[in-house]
């Protein structure tokens, strides 16, 4: 790696303080698997690294049946894999995490850093915009809150300026008879990229959201094909009908891990798969 | 260059470290404890693993002062019966992977006394070894783990 100031702050304001001072040229970590890689591999620079570690109050995990699930910038994946509240309530969210590099990784990697990573085909991100997660940020403004499916911009991009730190994540508790799942496809079982990843939180006759991972440059709700399926009576045809929107509404790419109409293919078929499954896990 | 201490494989240690050097360089290049592998350098292949607070975790992807006051366990620190078993096996061949192998297969172990071979393969999943097939490790990490419980 190349050298850089490193600074460890103890308080937040002086976090966002560092961070404006270097303008982007500042990198915050926290687990540190994509942010160390990414210099190594000099595919991001930093003259300066704020490890926000020191930070109190940020490790956070806590669960309340009214308020949810509240995500501290510093929880890795392998907390929340393993947390017996998050596999009850948050069922997806683990099957995403499970998937999500090695355990080695997951023992230092945190969920919010996945997200502010902004990769397309990040897998916390579409069982997270699944069940209406919300972002809290915090930078030399002060603080505000974005739902977590209008926080990305693009491949890599985030509303995020370059003095904020997301500081949390919310997660609304899930409502009764409600279902969740998330399937991830890819050319192996493990230390793998989703070629496409599909999420599908459906409480039944009222709110489904499907969320599509890895086929646009950001994760993206297959709105058309949840109109189809809110509030009515799901039956196979009608998840036959919403599997082909969600694949039309698909914008995938092609690269090394698939081609465009293969992913494209596998967005209808994923789709009703898990809204199957979400269908009979919620009843 | 930072002054950091830690505990490593159980002694108090106290290393000078400049901020942008890995764990596992400040381990093998300063500590002297060669065990730890370098391999890929950026967390795919797992044979720089290392335990920290007990949990195993990529010493390519920490930093070296990221460790000050904490306790670091290597392969040089780790007497289990794992590791007669994979030698009794064939669980290690050109040995690369091995340290890593051992230290992920002990903090498995520690959590699981008995793993099935899914979730023997499943905690592994991100030490990569491209001699044994995998087969000869889960066996040894079996047998280890029926000797633990004896």
């Amino acid at each position: 790696m190349r050298r850089f100031e490193y600074f460890e702050p103890a308080t937040l304001a002086e976090a966002s303080a560092l961070l404006a001072r270097y303008g982007g040229r500042a990198q915050p970590l926290a687990g540190g698997t994509d942010l160390l890689v990414e210099l190594k591999e000099q595919l991001r620079r930093a003259d300066c690294v704020v490890n926000i570690k020191k930070i109190p109050g940020l490790g956070a995990l806590s669960f309340d049946p009214q308020a949810g699930l509240r995500i501290g910038a510093l929880v890795t994946a392998r907390e929340i894999e393993v947390s017996s509240t998050t596999i009850k309530h948050y069922p997806s969210l683990v099957q995403a995490v499970r998937e999500l590099g090695s355990i080695q990784v997951r023992n230092r990697a945190t969920i919010i850093g996945n997200v502010c990573r902004a990769s397309p085909s990040a897998d916390t991100l579409p069982p997270l915009i699944a069940d209406g997660a919300v972002v809290s940020i915090h930078g030399g403004q002060g603080t505000r809150s974005v739902p977590l499916e209008d926080f990305f911009t693009g491949p890599g991009k985030t509303v995020l300026k370059s003095d904020e730190l997301v500081t949390e994540i919310a997660v609304p508790a899930p409502a009764p008879r409600t279902g969740k799942i998330y399937i991830k496809h890819g050319r192996r079982k493990a230390m793998e990229l989703a070629t496409v990843g599909v999420a599908v939180t459906l409480t039944l006759e009222d709110e489904i959201r499907i969320v599509l991972g890895a086929v646009a440059p950001t994760p993206i709700r297959a709105k058309k094909a949840e109109v189809l399926l809110s509030g009515r009576k799901i039956d196979a045809a009608l998840i036959e009908r919403a599997a082909q929107s969600a694949l039309e509404e698909s914008r995938p790419i092609s690269n090394v891990r698939a081609n465009a109409a293969y992913r494209r293919e596998m967005v209808g078929v994923l789709t009703r798969r898990a809204l199957q499954r979400a269908l009979d896990l919620a009843r | 260059m930072k002054k950091i201490s830690l505990t490593l494989n159980g002694e108090k240690r106290e290393l000078e470290l400049e901020p942008w050097r890995s764990l596992l360089d400040a381990l093998r290049n300063e500590a002297g404890l060669t065990g730890t592998k370098k391999g890929c350098d950026v967390g795919d292949c797992g044979a720089c693993t290392v335990l920290v607070d007990g949990k195993p975790l990529n010493s390519c992807l920490m930093l070296g002062v990221e460790a000050d006051g904490h306790e670091v366990v290597t392969i040089e620190g780790i007497e289990h019966p794992l590791q007669e078993q994979f030698i009794r096996l064939g669980g290690a061949q050109c040995g690369f992977c091995t340290p890593g192998m051992i230290v992920m297969a002990k903090a498995l172990l520690d959590e699981n006394p008995n793993p099935s071979e899914d979730e023997i393969r499943f905690g592994i999943a991100g030490n990569i070894c491209r001699c044994t097939g995998y087969t000869k490790i889960v066996e040894a990490i079996q047998a280890a783990a029926e000797e633990m419980r004896k």
